[in-house]
């Protein structure tokens, strides 16, 4: 089936199989590597990317179902050699360890921050409520999340 | 986890879908947000060879206050409900139950249709759904018809949907007063048991989920009560308690009496 | 301190990771890659009666299939540790095939795997594969696998023991011990068995070369040369310089990648068969059947105390599962890194630990973030609080009793245990004081006691733990079973403009090397970080290592590369004295250059490594170059330790147990990088608290793992968690040149008694005793109720 979508800003057409799920499409055909694959079933979170501004589990979308959205992954949130303020907050507070679910985290932040500009810790725990970390035990995750917001805010 | 191969047809409009759905019968299932269909599809547990996407169908996707109701539709995420106002103020019993549903990423692709559709025996909406006494309007070959929430649910993932039949919307009341407590089951975050109260003067309705394989009406507990709160040790009357891992019966069967009694006194 | 050392230098390789840039083995693709999908057991035990393949051969895109009943099918995995029995029988070691031939022992074990242009076509091929099964009773349990009926997992030994070790004090003195002592505590339980779950599912890649007959394997693991040893050596008798293993950025591990699996090797057979390179990524479902497991023991336990509460004698019985073949490391994990922990920080002057270790129809077990050290934890900081309650003692109170004092390891010596290992330095009392301060125990004593009169459980939970990282010298653990040395290789190559390449056998998935390693290096040579890279992870860039696990990394590794910029310097000296014509004896070397003392006469690094590469004014014999590698073996393992303090509430109604604060107190030595220890702690506990509160791989009776999935296993997400708050004194460790100790696993190793301290206390005046793990709600109201 053919479909046309925007990702990270430019447009794309792609002839691909229905059941080619949309993580599957950044991944293999993309070859956006950045979202990852945790669970394949919704699970934990690491595919989160963006659908026209909202956050979701690439694994458990079809690609066709994406025709005609704007996507955003990881690859898209710098803007050039400046990174995007969650980005920096990750790295500023040690939000990340082995990288493998930090997009997700870095995705499903964006999200969480549009909704809410000034979320309270307990709010940002409940947000991330979707996003497995084996790493961090989420400390730092929380934390880089309340600096990007104060940081987004100011 | 890739799903056996299928057919993606996306419906523009309803008399189509259910065109389409009547053309391959159990070969076919409707595609909302997909979230309780694709992980199975990809676990190989279900096995449509046609999938008929709904969700770019015009007016499916509105959230409208008609006469004295709020009226949901089927295609509305469940983040599009959490963030109405509407709903918010004239149906926060909703609110708070699309609240506990899944995480963001999930209320963002998960419908209300989807979720009614799939009759998870542990999902929120049913229970508040029985509470409030909502309406399942629906489409099928004979045209439009629609279900009394307390004809709907009818076993575990069944529902009175005919075979034909696709959920348009849902139509509620409007809720003064009424309140839904979940108690999370510690890995999926399905309810364990949810309980869904409305309460209007002296008199009450309970909808509970989870705690069979069919979610219920507690109507001995809506017999009991009148303003005291002991009515909730009757939860369980007439009921057949599941039992997993993670709540045995008795376990199970106390904590439905607990949230029972939390809900009617909240 | 340095310019580095000791500061929170934020991670070099956070820029990649947060850009999406990361390398993880599954986001490889090779030109003319195929795919590999597994057909695996529904079954934990049967015989495999006939495997049919025909029609999956049909299928559009296969390449090809293989069964147990071809090539590979003469190859197993081995096990790289020996633990005999305590009679002296040799361990019994079975036969790990790489695709189960007739008889299937775990659930999820391969019967076939299909090789396909496409994941897609291989997936759909796999299920075209019959496999007909008869299928035959299993045994899960480690303690009912001893049972004389218990169905065998191997049939030639006539029962499933795998060993019967033991350790410490002979029985009869420690039994004389208890039946004489004041009081006796004692304790049954399962320190129940949890599923590592790194986020990055396993993956591999195999290719093998025709024309220059040479294999490359991608793989997610932990120590890429151990597998390329394994695999060359000890599975396909393959030559060891015609392999390249590489090991790129790795999601997590935990100990579940440490292991040679057998798809690894299977793969790389194929990869030859096929003239093409194969990729299997496992997917979350085959995680839970097929990593290894952690934990798992059946423990009764009895510790004595006299009229003061001082410990008199501490007697041990466990049944530690191995599941259906012997993982890499797993015959150590119950003994070597458990029985030897059991000394903990007291002073307990008879100790007597034995182990069953019995072959179970599951997957294997092995080492998880801890591996034997959070068992042997679990149960003395337990029980040690179990007793208290029973002595009507306050639980900080029988720990300050009974704690070893403190001994820096050089002015006083290290401290002999009961259990075979020597102690390096150590102050407990210190952590534990330090602890209570943080929370502020008596006022929490005062303010449990009031909610408790307003009906609230409120609990508190202390865990004095020590662990032994950095597992070494290899002489030692080779005298103990081990089939490999456990030093470490850290080789120094500066090139000619004075940057600096640094190769380590150890390796990186989340711990930061990168940064940690630049910053000591740079501080001992003197130069920006900048000028320096850390290489790991690839066989042919690294000349050899043991990876990374048991907290050695820096320890062991660590020291490896000391040793090597040590002789960079030693060498750059007498090139510096040459070129400023002045005595060896009389330079000195600080910020990254050479000054003849009093002067200021200098050579620079850089001018220095320039001079070596372009060796024309040059001292005479003197070899060109500046590249020195070194083998650090250490003298001894090293011991960090810490208290751990939980503090819960637990809802009355329905047993649900609210996490309100964890204090983490820890000693692992020098520090390098604050920011990276607070991460590893916060981690590690975490991950203590979800086996504690949440996390139980739950097989049936038939062997069906009813918790595959995240519907069903429930691990910590972030609103289950508080902040976790930390602070450490520092006692370095005497025997290594950084004085560190290592603090990967300390977070894991603490936490789970303090949790399960804390909700024992919260419901004490109830009248309970002790919880099974994880103390899920429904175990908990069920508590409540007896």
């Amino acid at each position: 089936m053919q479909i046309s979508l925007t990702i990270n800003g430019k447009s794309h057409s792609n002839d691909i199989e229905p059941r080619m799920s949309l993580v599957h499409y950044l991944r293999e055909v993309m070859d956006l590597t950045g979202t990852h694959v945790g669970c394949d079933t919704s699970g934990c979170g690491a595919c989160t990317i963006t659908l026209d501004g909202n956050a979701v589990k690439s694994c458990t979308l079809l690609a066709v179902q994406a025709d005609g959205c704007e996507i955003m992954t990881i690859e898209g949130m710098a803007n050039g050699e400046q990174m995007h303020p969650i980005q920096e907050a990750f790295k500023e507070n040690h939000g990340l360890q082995c990288g493998f679910c930090t997009p997700g985290m870095v995705m499903t932040a964006v999200d969480i921050l549009k909704s809410n500009p000034n979320p309270t810790e307990e709010e940002i725990r409940h947000g991330l409520e979707g996003n497995f970390c084996r790493c961090t035990g989420y400390h730092n995750i929380v934390k880089s999340i309340q600096q990007a917001a104060e940081q987004l805010n100011s | 986890m890739i799903p056996s191969k299928f057919d993606y047809i996306k419906a523009s409009s309803i008399s189509e879908a259910v065109k389409l759905l009547g053309k391959h019968g159990y070969d076919a299932k409707i595609l909302s947000g997909g979230h309780s269909l694709i992980p199975a599809m990809k676990l190989r547990l279900n096995r449509p060879l046609v999938l008929i996407d709904i969700s770019g169908i015009s007016g499916m996707n509105t959230i409208t206050e008609q006469g004295g109701e709020i009226i949901i539709g089927a295609n509305c995420t469940h983040s599009q409900v959490l963030k109405s106002d509407l709903v918010k103020n004239k149906l926060n019993i909703v609110t708070q139950t699309v609240k506990c549903i899944g995480d963001i990423q999930v209320r963002n692709r998960g419908t209300i249709g989807g979720s009614l559709a799939h009759a998870d025996p542990s999902s929120d909406y049913p229970a508040t759904i029985l509470a409030c006494e909502a309406i399942i309007e629906v489409e099928g070959k004979n045209g439009s018809r629609t279900i009394d929430a307390i004809d709907f649910f009818q076993g575990i993932f069944t529902t009175s949907l005919a075979e034909d039949e696709i959920i348009t919307a849902v139509r509620f009341p409007k809720v003064i007063n009424g309140n839904y407590q979940k108690f999370f089951q510690s890995a999926s975050r399905f309810a364990v048991v949810g309980v869904a109260v409305v309460k209007d003067g002296d008199s009450v309705k309970v909808g509970v989920t989870g705690v069979s394989d069919t979610p219920y009406r507690a109507i001995a507990v809506e017999d009991a009560y009148s303003g005291n709160s002991d009515a909730g040790s009757h939860a369980i009357d007439n009921i057949e308690v599941m039992s997993d891992h993670f709540a045995d019966v008795e376990y199970r069967s106390h904590l439905a009496k607990v949230y029972v009694k939390k809900a009617l006194e909240a | 301190m340095g310019n580095f050392i000791g500061k929170s230098v934020k991670r070099r390789e956070d820029a990649r990771f947060l850009r999406g840039a990361g390398r993880y083995t599954d986001d490889i693709k090779l030109p003319k890659m195929t795919q590999a999908a597994f057909v695996r057991s529904p079954y934990a035990h049967a015989k495999v009666l006939n495997i049919d393949i025909s029609e999956a051969q049909k299928a559009d895109g296969v390449v090809a299939i293989y069964t147990g009943q071809d090539g590979c099918g003469a190859y197993g995995v081995p096990c790289g540790w020996q633990v005999n029995f305590k009679n002296g029988d040799t361990m019994r070691e079975p036969v790990h095939p790489l695709l189960a031939k007739d008889k299937i022992r775990h659930l999820g074990e391969a019967v076939a795997i299909v090789v396909a242009e496409t994941l897609e076509l291989a997936r759909d091929a796999a299920e075209l594969v019959e496999v007909d099964y008869e299928e035959l009773p299993a045994v899960t349990d480690p303690k009912k696998a001893m049972e004389p009926s218990a169905p065998l997992v191997h049939e030639e030994w006539g029962d499933n023991a795998a060993f019967d070790w033991c350790i410490g004090n002979d029985r009869t003195e420690v039994e004389a011990a208890l039946a004489s002592a004041h009081h006796v505590t004692e304790m049954e339980y399962r320190n129940h068995r949890v599923a590592p779950n790194a986020m990055e599912p396993r993956s591999y890649i195999a290719d093998y070369d025709i024309n220059a007959g040479k294999w490359t394997l991608y793989t997610s693991t932990q120590n890429p040369h151990l597998i390329r040893l394994l695999l060359c050596a000890f599975v396909l008798g393959i030559p060891e310089h015609k392999v390249r293993v590489v090991s790129y950025d790795v999601g997590g591990g935990f100990g579940s990648k440490i292991y040679h699996y057998t798809e690894e090797a299977l793969l790389t057979w194929i990869s030859k068969e096929i003239g093409r390179p194969v990729k299997w990524t496992s997917d979350r479902s085959e995680a839970f059947l097929t990593d290894a497991h952690g934990r798992d023991h059946v423990v009764h336990s009895k510790m004595g105390f006299d009229k003061d509460g001082k410990i008199v004698a501490h007697l041990t019985d466990e049944y530690c599962a191995m599941g259906a073949y012997l993982s890499t490391f797993a015959p150590a994990v119950p003994t070597y890194l458990h029985g030897t922990l059991f000394q903990g920080v007291y002073t307990t002057p008879l100790i007597h630990l034995n182990v069953v270790a019995p072959f179970t129809h599951t997957v294997v077990v092995d080492a998880y973030r801890g591996a034997g050290r959070p068992e042997a934890t679990y149960l003395l900081e337990r029980i040690i609080s179990k007793a208290a309650k029973e002595m009507k003692m306050d639980p900080a109170d029988i720990r300050f009793k009974n704690f070893i004092p403190p001994f820096d390891g050089i002015d006083e010596p290290g401290y002999q245990t009961q259990v075979a290992l020597q102690y390096d330095s150590g102050n407990y009392e210190g952590v534990l004081k330090r602890g209570l301060e943080m929370l502020g125990y008596e006022d929490f004593r005062k303010e449990q006691t009031k909610a408790r009169k307003n009906g609230k459980l409120l609990g508190v939970g202390i865990s004095t733990y020590i662990e032994g990282c950095g597992i070494a010298p290899s002489a030692v653990v080779g005298s103990l079973g081990a089939r490999a040395g456990l030093f470490e290789v850290g080789h120094v190559r500066v090139q000619p403009t004075g940057k600096v390449q640094v190769f380590t056998g150890t390796h990186s998935h989340g711990q930061g090397h990168e940064t940690v390693f630049a910053q000591f290096v740079a501080d001992k040579l003197g130069i920006p970080m900048d000028d320096i890279e850390i290489e790991h992870g690839d066989t042919d860039q690294v000349a050899f290592g043991m990876g990374t696990y048991g907290s050695r990394s820096l320890a062991v590794g660590g020291s490896a590369i000391i040793k090597s910029v040590e002789k960079v310097l030693e060498k750059g000296a007498k090139i510096a004295a040459h070129k400023l014509e002045a005595a060896e004896k009389d330079l000195e070397y600080a910020e990254g250059k050479w000054t003849v003392k009093g002067t200021d006469k200098s050579i620079s690094f850089g001018d220095v490594s320039l001079t070596a590469y372009v060796p024309h004014d040059y001292p005479e014999g003197l070899e060109p170059g500046l590249d020195f590698s070194s083998f650090y073996d250490p003298s001894n393992f090293t011991y960090p330790f810490g208290t751990h303090i939980a503090v819960v509430e637990v809802d009355k109604d329905t047993g649900k147990v609210d996490l309100q604060r964890f204090i983490a107190c820890d000693d692992v030595g020098n520090v390098m990088n604050p920011m990276i220890v607070d991460g590893q702690i916060q981690g590690g506990v975490v991950q203590g608290v979800g086996q504690a509160l949440l996390e139980e791989v739950v097989y049936d009776d038939s062997g069906q793992m009813i918790t595959g999935s995240y519907m069903d296993y429930a691990m910590p997400r972030a609103d289950d968690v508080p902040m976790i708050e930390t602070d450490r004194t520092v006692t370095p460790c005497p025997h290594n040149p950084l004085g560190v100790k290592g603090a990967g696993e300390a977070g894991a190793i603490g936490s789970t008694p303090a949790v399960v301290n804390a909700v024992v206390d919260a419901l004490s005046h109830l009248g309970v005793t002790d919880i099974q793990m994880p103390v899920t709600p429904q175990r908990v109201w069920k508590a409540m109720q007896n």
